[in-house]
């Protein structure tokens, strides 16, 4: 009897692609962005209870982020930074990705429903909805404005963690929102002004892409200057004191200053022959564009930490005007 | 020739890292729930009226 050739088998993931999915990174800083919202709200919540929200929060997080991946297999595998996510690469099943980010998302809503608070996990149930369905399947795929509407769920996580803390929602939580939500189109089109070619190469209508490099610079700016005063409204909201009026009004400057360079600069003008996956190696006609990408990490970053550290060591706020 | 059918040493090893992940996750979960419904219901038993 003939034996029948040997199929290779797929080779299983490993629990590591599993956390990939997840996007750890992004969990990281929703759960950062999440504990600062948290903190501010000057609620006494349980230890317990608080971290079980931020576990459900990031979790949550990390079932968008599956679904994401699940969705956008197509696209991730002809991208450069992209292309070695699980999916594409091959070490998960889409389905499996599908079926990660359903579960997890059903997890994280109830657990933080009937431990914390309803409020809250109404909040993250949008907010992955908003990510999944609104931004991923979508928004990415239809109009160059994705990455400025989409950023209401990035944006979202300091809310619920203020929701977990008070079971309600007030405007410096919102505040806290729309410094994220504001400062996401600048940060997004700086990154790519110079990776806009492996979003044409997807069929991704980013900004660059669709409406060409000079106006994503000009538009960059236009928001760059809308987004620098919501960085200082906390300062007249009450909840940010003299540290946080220093790093912000210091930071928004510099911010300013760069976006003015790359409005100045031809970043995006000439194709991008970068061969690895980095974000950070560019070819100096990008640098400009490469600078603001940074700093606007690293100022965000500033912004919560200096409100964190306020309301853990008692700052007082400079007193509230609005 | 070899057995199609069987796993190569490199695919048991991902499957059993596999496995042990879900095996703490679901560990953690019934930690996370029992310890949760102590802080949330541990007051009101320890105030019950006997």
């Amino acid at each position: 009897m003939a034996m029948s050739p040997a199929v290779p088998r797929a080779m299983p993931a490993r629990w590591q692609d599993y956390l990939q999915l997840m996007k750890p990174r992004v969990m990281s800083l929703v759960i950062f962005t999440a504990i600062t919202g948290m903190i501010c709200a000057n609620a006494p919540i349980n230890p317990i209870l608080g971290a079980v929200a931020v576990l459900c929060i990031a979790v949550g997080a990390g079932a968008s982020a599956s679904l994401n991946m699940w969705f956008d297999a197509d696209i991730d595998a002809k991208m450069r930074r992209t292309r070695g996510r699980p999916v594409p690469a091959g070490r998960v099943q889409s389905a499996d990705a599908l079926a990660l980010g359903v579960v997890l998302s059903m997890f994280s809503v109830m657990l933080l429903g009937m431990t914390v608070n309803w409020l809250a996990a109404g909040l993250l149930a949008f907010t992955i909805f908003f990510y999944a369905v609104v931004y991923t399947m979508w928004l990415k795929r239809s109009t160059p404005q994705n990455i400025v509407i989409g950023g209401l769920a990035g944006a979202l996580p300091p809310v619920i963690g203020w929701a977990a803390a008070t079971g309600s929602v007030p405007l410096n939580a919102w505040l806290l929102c729309a410094i994220i939500f504001m400062w996401t189109p600048a940060h997004f089109w700086a990154l790519s002004l110079y990776t806009s070619e492996d979003y044409a190469k997807a069929g991704v209508p980013m900004m660059p892409v669709t409406a060409g490099p000079a106006s994503t610079r000009k538009q960059i700016l236009i928001y760059s200057i809308l987004f620098v005063p919501f960085c200082l409204a906390p300062v007249l909201t009450g909840l940010g004191g003299a540290p946080y009026l220093a790093v912000s009004a210091l930071g928004g400057a510099v911010f300013l200053i760069l976006a003015w360079r790359v409005f100045k600069s031809r970043s995006g003008e000439a194709p991008d022959e970068r061969q690895d996956d980095g974000l950070y190696d560019v070819k100096a006609g990008s640098k400009d564009a490469r600078n603001l990408f940074a700093f606007s990490i690293l100022y965000l970053t500033l912004l919560f930490a200096t409100l964190l550290a306020e309301h853990l060591l008692g700052v007082a706020p400079m007193g509230a005007v609005l | 020739m070899s057995d199609p059918n069987l796993e190569s040493p490199e695919a048991a090893r991902a499957r059993r890292g596999r496995n042990i992940a879900l095996a703490l996750g679901l560990g953690l979960f019934v930690v996370l729930v029992f310890v949760v419904t102590l802080v949330r219901l541990g007051a009101n038993v320890a105030q019950r009226p006997f």
